[in-house]
């Protein structure tokens, strides 16, 4: 069964990055290394919502929150376990 | 001392003259804003200067000396005669904020060819429908926007060469695919530029209306004039300022500030290719010691939500002077500036069809917190009726904002679409499409759109054209798109949608649909919210009430429903 990490880097490598060279990982920076603008960040925060059934507070849904899957992943656990 | 010293002396005694002989110009020379961004700058002895100092978002960095501008953008102007551009071609430029597309655009002048600069965030649809409309004949792009490209290339037969600045070699190129690695060429120094006049056509912006599609606004050499004179007079841009304008040159200011006028001034500006964090903003200021900042609400909202202490982490003393443009800065973002930074961000106002700021706080004037200021020397502005265009003496009474035509860089036409554009103006006057008041110091107000036109994050989003792509979408039947109000964005997309039989509200379905809208046509135009609807308000015609949609969002009072379709 497949980590929330891999999960969450599989959506953001299918949906948002163009350049199929360019490696992702746990940390690549995705909202301050342009991979992820601040609007599309909008959707990622969606399907995090809607594959976890949970709801992210727009304050706590900010760059540095979504900057990496770790963050993110972070960010996710902290609504999960509410 | 500012460069325009006393506003209410240079109205006065105003002539755009001033400007042509600044530049060395005058009625019926030889007009090329390539050359004059580059080749004159290195004339007056500024070719060692740093034109161009750029940094990736991996921390990697490249920098441009005024005669490397020079050199390097008659190497691209030279690479596109070779192929085949001549002048007057339309050449797209599709790249994200890397320096071949500042010194592509200045390329592109050069040869008397029509630089059509586009967001690289657009998605195929939107790239399609704006190259079908130009009839481009060749699109500079990089590596990871040629699939976009590729996927549309069959529906446009004008577009016959795909430039990729990027290519490494791992694919093989398509016959009418050509490499262009800027830094692996030989530079070329005699080049002759072509003999553009004031009238000869220079760029090709697109922009959005509330119906139809985006239209093509066509500017001239001559807006070089105002272009030249605003960064003066309002950016305030001197010898040795170093600028950052962080707009992005697929929109006009980042074209028009950007590029033309950071060049034309020479000056030294500093260009940040990463997406938005406040630390890696400020860290960029510091680092470069940025002195003139051109920037946009949005992104001044997103710094004030970052807080204040983080600011208190970096040294930003080198900051002089601070704009802002793109949509009105709320008088809160003004007091919260010059708080925090020492100084306010100064309020411009204009738009794409205008080419160069229109209305302006300068150095030097007083500040109003949510004022847009006043006009700027020899733009002639003020306050129509909506219906009579007569103009309002009134003081604070609401109006259309309006412009006495002629400034240099008013744009020349929609491209193949003579008839919108003769209707912008109205007994005399240029509709910027916008309302105001204008208080008893002739400061105007901005009030909002006279359209349904999204303005968000500074970007005009038009409701037909999602609407349009939302009933592409398998599942939906109807759409309505109005503007949500957004503490960030000012205004972020709503979609009100009824589905096809068989189809089923779901929050998965929703997010389908905003995925969808993104890479069809952009994130910006992808709509943050959707909420379904068992049918959308009609009038008895069956035309969609989009403004009670757009009312209930704002808590307004939704008006007149004597024409609303009973149920």
């Amino acid at each position: 069964m497949e980590n929330m990490k891999d999960i969450v880097l599989k959506y953001v490598i299918q949906e948002y990055c163009e350049d199929d060279s360019e490696e992702i990982t746990y940390d690549t920076p995705l909202i301050s290394g342009g991979i992820v603008d601040s609007f599309s960040m909008v959707s990622l925060k969606r399907f995090l919502e809607v594959k976890y059934k949970i709801q992210i507070p727009d304050d706590e849904a900010t760059p540095e929150a979504f900057d990496n899957v770790n963050s993110i992943v972070a960010l996710v656990e902290k609504f999960i376990n509410k | 001392m500012s460069n325009i010293g006393s506003y209410e002396e240079r109205i006065k005694n105003f002539d755009w003259l001033i400007a042509e002989k600044e530049l060395g110009y005058k009625a019926g020379d030889i007009i090329n804003i390539g050359w004059h961004c580059s080749d004159r700058i290195c004339q007056m002895g500024k070719g060692q200067k740093m034109a161009l100092m750029w940094e990736g978002h991996n921390g990697q960095t490249r920098q441009y000396t005024y005669n490397d501008l020079r050199l390097t953008s008659n190497t691209i102007g030279q690479f596109l005669r070779n192929i085949g551009i001549v002048a007057e071609d339309r050449v797209c430029l599709f790249m994200d904020k890397v320096p071949e597309l500042y010194i592509g655009l200045l390329g592109v002048l050069k040869i008397g060819a029509i630089a059509q600069p586009l967001f690289s965030a657009f998605g195929d649809e939107s790239l399609f429908v704006r190259l079908e409309n130009a009839g481009t004949r060749a699109i500079i792009t990089q590596k990871k926007h040629a699939p976009k490209v590729r996927k549309i290339l069959d529906k446009l037969p004008n577009l016959e060469y795909i430039i990729i600045v990027d290519h490494d070699g791992k694919k093989t190129l398509a016959g009418n695919e050509f490499a262009m690695d800027l830094d692996n060429m030989e530079w070329v120094d005699d080049f002759e530029i072509y003999p553009t006049k004031a009238e000869s056509p220079s760029i090709l912006h697109y922009t959005s209306g509330t119906t139809g599609l985006p239209k093509g606004v066509k500017h001239v050499h001559y807006s070089l004039i105002s272009q030249y004179l605003t960064s003066k007079w309002v950016l305030d841009l001197q010898d040795d300022d170093i600028y950052w304008c962080t707009a992005d040159p697929g929109w006009v200011t980042g074209t028009s500030y950007g590029i033309i006028g950071a060049f034309c001034t020479g000056s030294t500006q500093c260009v940040l290719d990463a997406g938005f964090s406040a630390e890696n903003w400020y860290n960029f200021i510091q680092k470069y010691k940025i002195t003139m900042w051109y920037s946009a609400p949005t992104a001044i909202r997103s710094l004030m939500k970052a807080g204040d202490e983080i600011v208190k982490q970096f040294d930003l003393s080198s900051l002089r002077h601070l704009a802002s443009v793109g949509e009105p800065l709320n008088a809160e973002a003004v007091v919260w500036s010059e708080r925090v930074y020492g100084k306010a961000f100064y309020d411009t106002y204009w738009q794409t069809e205008t080419g160069s700021i229109m209305i302006a706080n300068y150095p030097g004037m007083k500040v109003k917190p949510g004022s847009m200021g006043k006009p700027f020397p020899g733009i002639i502005g003020g306050i129509v009726d909506t219906e009579t265009y007569e103009e309002i003496k009134d003081i604070n009474k609401p109006g259309l904002i309006a412009f006495r035509p002629g400034w240099p860089a008013m744009m020349r036409m929609y491209w193949n679409n003579e008839e919108t554009y003769k209707k912008k103006f109205q007994n005399g006057w240029y509709l910027p499409g916008d309302r105001a008041t204008l208080d008893s110091d002739g400061y105007f107000w901005f009030i909002g759109r006279d359209d349904d036109v999204i303005n968000t994050g500074g970007h005009l989003v038009s409701p037909f054209e999602v609407e349009s792509a939302l009933l592409e979408h398998p599942s939906v039947a109807e759409s309505a798109v109005v503007a949500k109000p957004d503490e960030v964005n000012m205004e972020v997309v709503k979609a009100f949608v009824t589905l096809k039989p068989g189809n089923e509200p779901s929050d998965e379905l929703e997010l389908d649909i905003m995925n969808f809208i993104r890479k069809k046509l952009s994130p910006l135009a992808m709509p943050q919210e959707i909420e379904y609807m068992d049918k959308l308000p009609k009038t008895r015609s069956g035309k969609i009430m989009r403004r009670l949609l757009r009312a209930q969002e704002w808590g307004e009072d939704i008006g007149d429903t004597s024409t609303l379709e009973n149920d």
